[in-house]
């Protein structure tokens, strides 16, 4: 894996989950509301865009997160030379994949998402 | 800090520190979510009544919302200058306090009891 493309992909999943933080805020305040709010936020969250939009989050979250670790590993000044590098993009971008796959297929919240039953 | 570079190595030292924080308080929240039987209205109200759940959704939301609102003057520092870059940055910050305050109405609101 090429470490800019990764740079690139933390930076840009980075600004789609700040998006998302907004959903979240929206959600709790449906919760805080009542149950008529928190329905209809579900009815809204239970859609197909918002779903796509809600799966592309858990992917993002987990992208971001061992990509962020690794950056901070980097800060720590671990793992910086070319090939350290190199491998530890690709382990990070498995994790992440098979963290997010894991999370939207055997969780309950997940398989949600997905539309599985 | 009053010097340019005293406010530069104190941003990305509170990137750090927002970033360490967020890891095990976003694996908790992700916890919570994944967690519960269902995610209707009782459960998850009944969830966050708990004060010490409220708290750490609390900390969860000042952290991600501090969080984001570097990351993004991050970006907007590289790509925009001038005066927009001043205009922008302002709106950054009214927009994540904006959501702050809701956020915390909402966790206060919960915290509660819910609406009453």
């Amino acid at each position: 894996m090429y470490t800019t493309v990764l740079s690139i992909l933390h930076r840009a999943s980075g600004l789609y989950l700040s998006a998302c933080a907004l959903l979240f805020v929206g959600w709790m305040l449906a919760a805080a509301l009542g149950p008529e709010a928190y329905a209809c936020a579900q009815a809204f969250f239970a859609s197909l865009p918002m779903r796509i939009v809600l799966a592309l989050a858990l992917a993002a979250f987990w992208y971001h997160l061992l990509a962020g670790i690794r950056h901070l590993a980097w800060d720590a000044g671990f793992g910086f030379e070319k090939h350290a590098a190199r491998r530890s993009g690709r382990l990070m971008f498995v994790l992440a994949a098979a963290a997010f796959a894991a999370t939207l297929v055997f969780t309950p919240a997940g398989r949600y998402v997905a539309g599985f039953p | 800090m009053t010097s340019k570079q005293g406010r530069a190595s104190g941003h990305w030292r509170n990137q750090r520190l927002t970033s360490i924080a967020l890891i095990p308080l976003c694996l908790w929240f992700l916890a919570v979510l994944t967690s519960q039987p269902s995610l209707d209205h009782a459960v998850v109200a009944a969830w966050f009544a708990q004060p010490l759940q409220a708290a750490l959704a609390a900390l969860l939301g000042a952290a991600l919302l501090w969080h984001s609102m570097q990351g993004l003057q991050v970006v907007l520092e590289d790509y925009v200058r001038g005066r927009l870059l001043g205009f922008l940055l302002a709106l950054l910050r009214a927009a994540h306090v904006a959501a702050a305050l809701a956020l915390g109405c909402a966790i206060w609101m919960l915290a509660r009891g819910g609406a009453a």
